[in-house]
């Protein structure tokens, strides 16, 4: 209560003194980090390196960092997998959000605020449901396949799940909403008299499009693909549902080394190598907007 | 027929729109549809249009085992989470201090890392320290993914509060824990709610990082998985829809709330 | 919580030698003044000249470098804000949007205990004083700019705080509002007796409504003084800039005359009442305001003090009078203001001119003033 009161004058412009206010305030939250994510990603660096113990399942540290390049080698079509579904779920998102994001901010009136939970209402189903949704409604049973086979576009034997195509879509609509309302924020944020004053200064619709409202828009752009790309990277669900054994993504591979084979250091070298590629891909991405923006 | 391409162009956009809500909402039609289906084993084929699911959604084995740890865990870290993130938020909002920009990048880094490497990495501290995976374990998974949301989301809204209404409070001869409590608090609440409410739907839809640290416990979302193989019960539509409309009606409630409080007359 | 000894302190505002300093800036430096009990004091000085800082000092919301505060006896400097016989006017408002009208005019009163009657007759008695008690459930969105002006005027003096502080409160109203805010809030200054502290950059502003004003810069009191001494007599080239406009000749004294200085302005001496001079040496600024000259075509016949040679170089009808820039053989350009009260025909670009002026109307500056400050 000392601590508050004389540290709040701070707060006031009151005092220019040093308070302890604000660290008492963040101690909790950040050892719970601490604590939860960061000393759990050192166990996960210590496990790459294990080797295998006496006993099965047991594993002891022998800081074989051979380890990387063995996993790496026995997964590199899935890594390469992952990042390449990743990108192109991405971009598919990127294109199907836009225009519903720019569509949602400048031409919905007073329906802005029903249209933006509509966006994320869907997502109210539980993310697993709406897969195996897409499953059975794009599946051998479903009712998409047999019009587009009566409909002789495709053949009686192909089929579109079990495929990549079936992964990425399922990838790109799940996280829909991570593109679509940080790209509906910062379209949001643009003051309609800029887009006047490009028409004014004899630019035409799309040029003003492309000059004025695509460049505004870039933060909205930075974040949303980043939040769509960081887990469709890391994903093996929509793998699993909508995908064939040749679709296998790293997640799958992590998840079965840790709960079927039992290689931990495996796992945790792959885990820790996509985590590495993924970290370093956003900090090269994240020079355009500082930390601050993007939270 | 001028006329026509004229009104096309115009509303293309609107009309791209539909289309794209449209697309949105298959999956929710056609899980809400298929909670009526007569089914036995299999959810796969329509075979007739029946009640007897909604009448009785826990009829599935462990279903609503399933859904109860889901409540339980959910409702725990959304209390512990929106707790420490709120402290977070008023702290990175209000004060200057050392050691910001570090905050800030503790703070990003969960969200900026896949589920499963938090998922993994966890697991393998445990399994490091011998800790069985229980729903102790699942809760402090899901407090750890959901703290970072929780601070992002209350921090705007500390960032948007207009300083000058706690001067005007404390001149008012408020002290520092009235205006807290009668100024400051009252103002953030929409942006805590909306934080616990952002909270417990990322807990409760989690999947991988359940998987990797809630051991033998079931949560929904793992018992809709382990079920996919031989088809889920009808009853998990049930549950799916119900959560739906739940929380449609919560969201909605909580706009109608807030306009209601900003009319003007 | 009960009524706190410090908030019912009463008397004179007395500021000591009051400084806060950024690093090597002084917002406000050694500042001294004595406001008295019961007046509507004004704090007038251009953005920066550290006007809102003492007055922000005086809230409790800011802490001094150095100085003290008192109100009468009490030394408020270190007090905080909720203990000081102070309530603030906020530029904005600062209404609470989360609370009603009542609400919000109670708030105060209810963190000081007051019981619940007391508190509602307290406030709707305010409320009809500033004739708007139907607006008392209603939230602050809902209300009108000048709505909200007045009920943050209410929700301060209905604590009767020694001191009512006001930041620029006008600010954000247009024009016609403004002044008709103007009027109100002196007129509840009179009403109801509490120290009024006004600061603003408004010069009209500050001279319709205040009985004192202090004119700032640069963190220092220019001048103090009534209206009238600080227009008729102003002491600095800034105050003489800064309140209405003036003309600023350079001279030299050459003798005296009974109550008056005999000061030569390029070769025309002029008279200069002693009363309204602040020179220190023989090098002085003469001050002539643009509505006291009397313009007229070379050769008419003039009384008082008398400049020759003019030539109109610029012409503005501004419709209750014209405008008249004045180019004279120093080369310095005078500027006159005609009412436009009589038929004669308005002069035109490049008419030969001669300007004459009643000398009781002359001021004069030390000659080290700088003639061109306060000027906007």
């Amino acid at each position: 209560m000392v601590a508050f009161k004389a540290t709040s004058a701070k707060v006031f412009g009151l005092k220019d003194n040093k308070s302890i206010l604000p660290y008492l305030l963040l101690i909790p939250g950040l050892l719970w980090l601490a604590l939860f994510f960061i000393v759990p990603i050192f166990s996960l660096g210590q496990m790459s390196t294990k080797v295998p113990g006496a006993q099965t399942g047991e594993f002891v540290q022998g800081y074989r960092f051979a380890n990387y390049i063995d996993a790496f080698n026995a997964s590199t079509e899935q890594f390469l997998r992952s990042f390449l579904y990743g990108i192109l779920a991405t971009i598919i998102a990127l294109a199907i959000a836009y225009p519903l994001a720019y569509a949602i901010a400048f031409k919905s009136g007073r329906f802005k605020n029903i249209l933006l939970v509509l966006v994320v209402a869907p997502f109210f189903v539980s993310f697993l449901l709406r897969t195996i949704a897409w499953k059975q409604i794009l599946g051998e049973e479903g009712p998409v396949v047999s019009v587009l086979r009566t409909l002789h576009l495709i053949s009686d034997t192909t089929s579109i799940t079990s495929s990549a195509f079936a992964v990425v879509t399922g990838l790109a609509y799940n996280f829909l909403p991570f593109m679509t309302l940080p790209l509906y924020a910062s379209l949001e944020r643009i003051d309609p008299r800029t887009l006047e004053a490009a028409g004014d200064l004899y630019a035409n619709g799309f040029t003003t499009f492309r000059k004025v409202t695509v460049p505004l828009s870039m933060p909205g752009v930075v974040a949303g693909t980043l939040l769509t790309f960081i887990p469709a990277a890391g994903d093996y669900i929509n793998a699993t549902i909508l995908g064939s054994p040749s679709n296998k993504m790293l997640g799958n591979v992590i998840e079965a080394r840790f709960f079927k084979i039992v290689d931990y250091p495996a796992a945790a070298a792959l885990s820790f190598t996509l985590m590495a590629a993924i970290l370093v891909l956003v900090t090269l991405y994240i020079r355009k907007a500082g930390t601050e923006e993007l939270l | 027929m001028k006329q026509i391409s004229k009104w096309f162009s115009k509303n293309l956009i609107r009309i791209y729109a539909f289309l794209a809500f449209t697309y949105l909402f298959i999956p929710v039609l056609y899980t809400f549809i298929f909670s009526f289906n007569d089914s036995r084993k299999t959810n796969l084929i329509w075979k007739g249009f029946t009640l007897d699911k909604w009448k009785n959604p826990c009829g599935a084995p462990d279903i609503c085992n399933a859904l109860g740890n889901s409540f339980v865990i959910g409702l725990t870290a959304t209390a512990i989470s929106t707790i420490l993130g709120t402290l977070i938020a008023f702290a990175l909002g209000r004060y200057k201090f050392r050691g910001r920009s570090t905050t800030n990048l503790l703070i990003f880094l969960p969200m900026a890392t896949p589920e499963i490497v938090l998922g993994a990495s966890l697991l393998t501290m445990f399994v490091n320290l011998g800790i069985n995976t229980s729903m102790f374990t699942a809760i402090i998974a899901h407090v750890m993914f959901c703290i970072s949301f929780v601070v992002v989301t209350v921090k705007a809204r500390v960032a948007s509060l207009d300083p000058r209404l706690e001067q005007a409070a404390m001149d008012l001869y408020a002290n520092e824990w009235q205006t807290f409590r009668r100024v400051t608090l009252p103002l953030v609440a929409p942006g805590i709610a909306a934080a616990a409410l952002l909270a417990f739907s990322l807990s409760f839809d989690d999947f991988i990082i359940t998987n990797f640290t809630a051991g033998t416990v079931n949560t929904f979302p793992r018992f809709v998985y382990v079920s996919a193989g031989r088809g889920i019960p009808a009853q998990a539509n049930v549950i799916g829809s119900a959560m739906f409309f739940l929380a449609l009606f919560i969201v909605i409630a909580g706009q109608i709330f807030s306009s209601r409080r900003k009319a003007k007359i | 919580m009960a009524v706190d000894a410090s908030t019912s302190a009463r008397g004179d505002l007395v500021l000591k030698n009051l400084t806060k300093s950024y690093g090597d800036f002084n917002a406000v430096d050694d500042l001294s003044l004595v406001i008295p009990k019961g007046s509507f004091f004004a704090l007038l000085g251009p953005s920066g000249c550290g006007k809102t800082t003492t007055l922000r000092m005086v809230a409790g919301l800011e802490e001094p470098t150095s100085g003290s505060i008192f109100v009468g006896e009490t030394d408020i400097t270190d007090m905080k804000p909720y203990r000081r016989p102070v309530n603030t006017v906020f530029q904005n408002y600062a209404l609470f949007p989360h609370l009603t009208i009542y609400e919000n005019i109670a708030f105060g009163l209810r963190r000081r205990g007051i019981s619940e009657a007391e508190v509602k007759t307290a406030v709707d008695k305010v409320l009809n004083l500033i004739e708007l008690p139907q607006l008392a459930t209603r939230k602050p969105n809902q209300l009108s700019g000048g709505q909200q002006q007045r009920i943050a005027v209410a929700r301060a003096i209905v604590n009767r705080p020694a001191l009512l502080l006001l930041d620029e409160p006008l600010g954000a109203l247009d024009l016609k509002l403004r002044r008709q805010m103007q009027i109100e809030l002196k007129w509840i200054q009179t009403e109801i007796g509490i120290t009024f502290v006004h600061v603003t950059h408004d010069q009209e502003e500050a001279m319709t409504m205040a009985d004192t004003i202090a004119v700032m810069n640069k963190g220092k009191i220019e001048q103090m003084g009534t209206p009238e001494e600080l227009y008729d007599s102003p002491k600095t080239s800034f105050v003489a800039n800064f309140l209405g406009q003036s003309n600023l000749i350079p001279g030299e004294v050459s003798g005296n005359d009974g109550d008056n200085l005999i000061v030569d302005l390029f070769g025309t001496k002029v008279a200069v009442p002693k009363a309204r001079s602040s020179a220190q040496g023989k090098s002085v600024l003469v001050g002539i305001r643009p509505e006291k000259f009397r313009i007229a075509a070379e050769g008419k016949s003039t009384h008082g003090n008398v400049l020759t040679g003019g030539v109109v170089s610029d012409v503005s009808y501004i419709g209750v009078s014209t405008q008249y820039q004045v180019e004279m053989p120093s080369g310095k350009e005078l500027m006159v203001f005609e009412q436009n009260d009589d038929d004669e025909e308005m002069l035109r670009k490049g008419a030969k001119v001669v300007l004459s002026w009643e000398p009781t109307f002359t001021f004069a500056l030390d000659g080290s003033e700088n003639a061109a400050a306060g000027s906007h």
